[in-house]
């Protein structure tokens, strides 16, 4: 994969081919596989994406009890009220906290990048596939893009939040969503790694402080904020505005805040909210994680 | 530093997996299936210790219900894994839960398995899920090893003595099979000592049984990739 941005957008260049095209054929030659079974294999990870969005269950729960019935209440609340954040924005909400409870609760998702942020690369690209009436193939276009960015910001930074706390997952999804936006709304490629840049940096040196060391308080709302921020960002990004730090270096300022983020908000389940009163007392009730 | 596999795309859209977590859930499963197919046949017993972060958030993560899952044979994308336990007294795998400190040479994420099969085969492994949904073996039969599950792995108990490896070099450049790693580890000399070859294609039963004969082998254990 690239180890920056910029590469691919020389890349695009050099050759002529889109973005997306840019990232498939470097996975065609790492993986020593065809273009074809390279998109083939994006294919199936949107169509799994879809799946999930489409079989959530209100009556799901999650093992600790704390999460799971948030996107039916989102739902009804779209149903009968006006959101103030609009139709569309409430409906990419809607889908993220969908995923990512049932991501919670023990039910299929696709990582991407991570099973904690799983919920908004669909919430976008789902809600944007369905609004614009786009086709499947541009969808998985859309995910290559993603894709690209995800393995710059692996390679330069983290995905991981053990490592870099919630801003190597949920701000790189949130990074790799916007430009994915951005490829689906037409913008060149310039645009993508610009909503790349904005996307990220509003999300630099979040932490990653799960309740009981469980992926679901906060995780799935944050799915909805890296949602969110993604379609902000590739507006922004739209609209020509630039980031003034470049987006190969918002993700090294990512790596490193990372690297300096205390042992205790890096999935740990002891600082920031987990080690608020009410965090450590439902880890006290949780107690005994091995089962007999 | 503990070992990481290069990632590739499906590493960063994807894996398809049952939540809630790559590292404790997909990882957890993952190390069950390998270990089941390292194991050659049908668990029926099984006593699992879990060693640091496994141990202390297995319940909240689906941890022990995924290890169990890959031990029936279960991919990390199955729907069925949060019901493994029920599926597996169906089946009659037995199995229990113990925590075990493994010491700080383990990743925070490890399991030892103590298994037995249908037909009275042992084994016990001990793994690690190091990331993403991606895993690493490090102990194969009280034996240090090291490999990721993700090649058709070829491990050779023996007793260290010259002619070892060129046996099965020869085997595998006859059969036009290539080797994409291989490691070996002994005890001491002229003692137990185990080789680790990761391969690009599979060995067939014959080979794996005339390996199995030859002189100064005690056991040879093959992970195949086929799909059954």
């Amino acid at each position: 994969m690239y180890d920056s941005l910029l590469a691919i957008v020389k890349r695009t260049k050099e050759t002529n081919t889109p973005f997306w095209e840019v990232v498939c054929d470097e996975d065609c030659n790492e993986q020593g596989i065809t273009r074809e079974a390279s998109f083939r294999s994006l294919s199936v990870m949107y169509r799994a994406m879809k799946e999930a969005d489409s079989s959530y269950q209100s009556s799901w729960k999650s093992a600790s009890g704390m999460v799971g019935t948030e996107g039916e209440k989102m739902r009804v609340y779209r149903a009968h009220h006006q959101p103030l954040t609009g139709s569309f924005m409430s409906l990419v909400s809607e889908r993220a906290l969908k995923s990512a409870s049932s991501n919670a609760c023990m039910k299929r998702i696709v990582a991407a990048p991570t099973a904690g942020s799983c919920g908004v690369l669909p919430a976008v690209l789902i809600s944007l596939q369905e609004r614009d009436a786009l086709t499947d193939e541009q969808m998985v276009q859309a995910l290559f893009v993603a894709g690209g960015i995800g393995g710059v910001i692996a390679h330069r930074a983290s995905l991981s939040g053990a490592q870099g706390g919630c801003q190597a997952e949920v701000g790189a999804a949130s990074a790799m969503a916007a430009g994915a936006a951005v490829y689906l709304a037409g913008g060149d490629d310039m645009r993508i790694v610009q909503a790349c840049a904005i996307a990220l940096k509003s999300l630099l040196g979040l932490a990653c402080d799960p309740v009981a060391g469980l992926v679901e308080v906060p995780c799935v709302k944050r799915n909805v904020i890296g949602a969110v921020n993604a379609l902000s960002a590739a507006d922004l990004a739209l609209a020509g505005i630039d980031s003034v730090i470049p987006a190969d270096e918002v993700i090294d300022a990512m790596g490193r805040i990372g690297a300096k983020l205390p042992e205790e908000i890096r999935e740990t389940g002891i600082g920031g909210l987990a080690g608020t009163p009410t965090g450590v007392s439902i880890r006290n009730r949780l107690k005994g994680g091995v089962t007999s | 530093m503990w070992y990481t596999k290069h990632m590739v795309l499906t590493d960063i859209i994807g894996p398809v997996m049952v939540g809630p977590s790559s590292s404790h859930t997909a990882g957890a499963a993952r190390i069950g299936k390998v270990a089941y197919k390292l194991l050659g046949e049908a668990v029926v017993c099984a006593e699992i210790f879990l060693h640091g972060s496994f141990a202390s958030t297995a319940r909240g993560h689906g941890t022990d219900r995924a290890l169990v899952a890959g031990l029936l044979g279960m991919r990390v994308d199955d729907p069925r894994i949060p019901d493994s336990f029920a599926i597996a007294k169906e089946r009659g795998l037995s199995f229990s839960f113990h925590t075990i400190d493994l010491g700080a040479e383990h990743h925070p994420n490890s399991v030892k398995l103590c298994l037995r099969g249908e037909n009275g085969k042992e084994l016990s492994v001990i793994a690690s899920s190091v990331g993403g949904a991606r895993i690493h073996v490090t102990e194969l039969d009280h034996l240090a090893v090291s490999f990721s599950g993700d090649l058709p792995t070829l491990v050779i108990h023996h007793i260290d003595q010259p002619g070892k490896i060129a046996e099965v070099a020869t085997l595998l450049e006859r059969k036009n099979i290539n080797v994409a790693s291989m490691r070996l580890y002994r005890a001491s000399r002229g003692g137990n000592a185990v080789m680790v070859f990761e391969c690009d294609q599979e060995i067939s039963k014959e080979d794996i049984s005339w390996l199995a004969e030859q002189e100064a082998t005690v056991r040879v254990i093959y992970l195949s990739q086929a799909r059954k």
